[in-house]
């Protein structure tokens, strides 16, 4: 029995010490993060409305989905779930954060792979790169928003000039290529934030091994599959985690790129979109209550199927 | 089994000079020692050989052919590095063979090579564990066991020894030296800065000093003939004893050397007058530290126990044959 009647174990009081530093964070995550999900959640039960923030009455699930049989014997479906334009921004939510992932993924493990190597002027190179991640949403979307327009864009031009096009693309207006304008500023602007968290990890790995494999004569491209990957993997996956929750939550992007085409509407477009412009408070709260939902399956599904380990190596 | 040339070998990076002309011949099967203080070059030299650094200058041969600009895995080489360089994720087995699968052998022959190595180094019964789940020990026989399933010409080692314990230490130091006579003629190019190792591992030792060769030989003609008073000071433990100022003008050079073996301890007509102010008990040995009044104190060594209490006067004669003398620039006078 290490504690006689002589006051806490020095257990006890590390773990009251840990407490009393750790109070601090945990009640301002409770005001600016925890407070305002509960009260959204609450709001997607009620039928608040902007006008009347306090004065929603308790609905039930009616928000999400309500089904009422007429007199006629015909049944009406209503509420987000059977909302076409919510599924539509579903799709498009996933539809981009799988792409624009994924090719960043590819892009900024390459990218870290030059940068990994030594050469002259590295440190330069490195600093620069992050640039694009560094320039504000607002301010990069605006600007690809001018190289990309259709009359006066400078995409537009280049293209015509090289014979690649015959006649303008209005990129971010027409509905086949919002999308794929949304996904080239993205990965543009986001590839250098990959590229980073890649390079931590290729340099977690010890330098001598691949002394070893030269000295073995093994061809680079089985050491990459064999050795490289393998070993930065569990740094890939937490960095994918991290994109995958940003991805999955794109809002400034589009909003200033592309605000009202229907085939860049995300989750959280449309709900801001009920929220505020079409006053339908509750509803919009009953999506952003299902966004966040999605985020966390998905995030769990991929930590579960990755057997990510998230907790610092463990072991 | 490959005998190696260096001619006036040198590297540098950028303007600083590291190998500075390095001329040795390595001969067939034999087992050289690179020694040297740290910095000297010895990685250096042993990186130039195995082509992970590029040759700044010179010519180095393998049987007459001039490897300059080869690449390490045509050389024929195998390198065991200081700090395993083991593939952390994979298990005992695919590290040993995943340098061979490339070698267009067959999936039986890697296999067989495979554990005819484990078996040698005794680690058969570690195939399936990962490097992390290894000692230090353990983890530096399966690199020598991945090196020695390549069969290659030439084995370099560099430090393989100096992440180990001391006991570890001696026990894998014999384990290298049976695998040398085991595999009888391979080349082994092995570098340290222990000159123990290097004493009781080389055929020959080549002693580096500053990017140059100080003396190369066989690790007698190192003890009793050093070249220099750098090598005289490096090999053999404890030190050669130097002296400086009169006693050594007496005898018609700047610094006298002499060994702690090759002094006695005498009444008759002493050379020398000291008082004891240390001493070293290492059981077989004892090692007494007598001031003479010329720097440092010397050490002789006393074979079987003789308690001399500390302070008291000896006299001291150095053995005339086993006298070392070195002019003003640090070379013999013979
Ligand atoms: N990549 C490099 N760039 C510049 N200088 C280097 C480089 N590698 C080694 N050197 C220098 O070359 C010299 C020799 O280095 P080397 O590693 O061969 O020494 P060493 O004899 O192996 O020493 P140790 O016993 O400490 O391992 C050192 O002075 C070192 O600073
Ligand atoms: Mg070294």
């Amino acid at each position: 029995m290490p504690n006689p009647d002589h006051g806490p174990s020095l257990q006890q009081q590390r773990a009251r010490s840990a407490f009393w530093f750790l109070a601090p964070m945990l009640i301002a995550l409770f005001c600016v993060a925890a407070w305002p999900l509960l009260r959204t959640i609450w709001f997607s039960f009620t039928d608040t409305t902007l006008s009347n923030l306090y004065g929603g009455k308790w609905i039930g699930f009616d928000n999400y989905l309500s089904i009422r049989t007429l007199e006629s014997g015909r049944v009406i479906y209503r509420g987000t779930l059977v909302d076409p334009a919510w599924w539509n921004a579903v799709w498009n939510t996933v539809r981009f954060s799988v792409l624009s992932v994924t090719i960043e993924t590819v892009l900024g493990l390459m990218v870290a792979l030059v940068l990994n190597a030594e050469f002259k002027g590295r440190g330069l190179v490195r600093a620069a790169i992050l640039i694009p991640w560094a320039i504000p949403t607002i301010v990069s979307a605006k600007m690809w928003a001018w190289m990309l327009n259709d009359q006066f864009g400078i995409l537009n031009d280049i293209m015509l000039r090289l014979g690649l096009i015959t006649e303008k693309i209005a990129w971010t207006a027409s509905t086949e290529t919002a999308m794929t304008a949304v996904l080239i500023v993205d990965v543009w602007k986001t590839t250098p934030f990959m590229a980073l968290l890649c390079l931590a990890g290729l340099q977690m790995i010890p330098r001598d091994i691949y002394e070893a494999a030269r000295v073995d004569g093994i061809h680079p491209v089985k050491v990459f599959f064999k050795v490289t990957l393998p070993l930065v993997r569990p740094a890939l996956m937490v960095a994918v985690i991290f994109r995958m929750l940003d991805a999955l939550r794109i809002f400034d992007l589009i909003y200033v790129l592309t605000p009202n085409s229907a085939a860049t509407k995300t989750m959280s477009i449309i709900s801001r979109e009920n929220l505020i412009d079409f006053d339908k408070f509750a509803y919009g709260s009953a999506q952003s209550t299902l966004l966040f939902a999605i985020i966390a399956i998905f995030v769990s599904l991929y930590i579960w199927l990755g057997k990510v380990d998230l907790s610092g190596g463990g072991k | 089994m490959a005998q190696i040339q260096l001619k006036n070998l040198t590297k540098a990076y950028g303007a600083v000079q590291v190998i500075k002309g390095i001329d040795l011949e390595i001969r067939k099967g034999e087992f050289m020692v690179f020694v040297g203080p740290s910095g000297c070059g010895k990685s250096t030299l042993l990186r130039l050989i195995s082509g992970l650094e590029e040759i700044t200058g010179g010519d180095l041969t393998f049987d007459g052919e001039r490897v300059n600009n080869l690449i390490p895995s045509k050389r024929g080489i195998a390198m065991v590095f200081q700090s395993y360089a083991l593939y952390p994720h994979m298990k005992v087995y695919d590290n040993m063979a995943f340098g061979m699968k490339l070698a267009k052998s067959g999936a039986d022959d890697i296999r067989r090579r495979v554990t005819d190595a484990a078996k040698l180094l005794q680690i058969d019964h570690l195939l399936d564990r990962l490097p992390k789940e290894l000692s230090g020990g353990q983890r530096q026989r399966v690199a020598i066991g991945r090196a020695i399933v390549r069969d290659p010409r030439v084995f370099l080692f560099d430090e393989p020894l100096s992440n180990l314990d001391a006991a570890l230490r001696v026990a894998t130091r014999l384990e290298i030296a049976k695998l040398h006579h085991s595999m009888s003629g391979v080349t082994m190019i092995y570098v340290t800065h222990d000159q123990v190792e290097a004493m009781t591992l080389a055929d020959r030792i080549c002693v580096l000093r500053d990017g140059r060769v100080e003396q190369v030989g066989t690790p007698a003609e190192l003890y009793e003939a050093p070249n220099s008073l750098f090598v005289a000071g490096f090999i053999g433990s404890p030190k050669m004893n130097f002296l400086t100022g009169a006693p050594a003008a007496a005898h018609g050079c700047t610094t006298l050397g002499i060994r702690s073996e090759h002094i006695t301890i005498t009444d008759a007509g002493p050379l020398w007058q000291g008082t004891v102010v240390h001493a070293e008990d290492l059981g077989s040995d004892n090692f007494l530290f007598v001031d003479i009044g010329a720097g440092e104190p010397l050490i002789v060594r006393q074979p079987g126990k003789l308690a001399i209490p500390y302070g008291t006067r000896v006299g001291l004669t150095p053995q005339p044959q086993h006298l070392h003398r070195f002019d003003a620039a640090g070379l013999p006078i013979r």
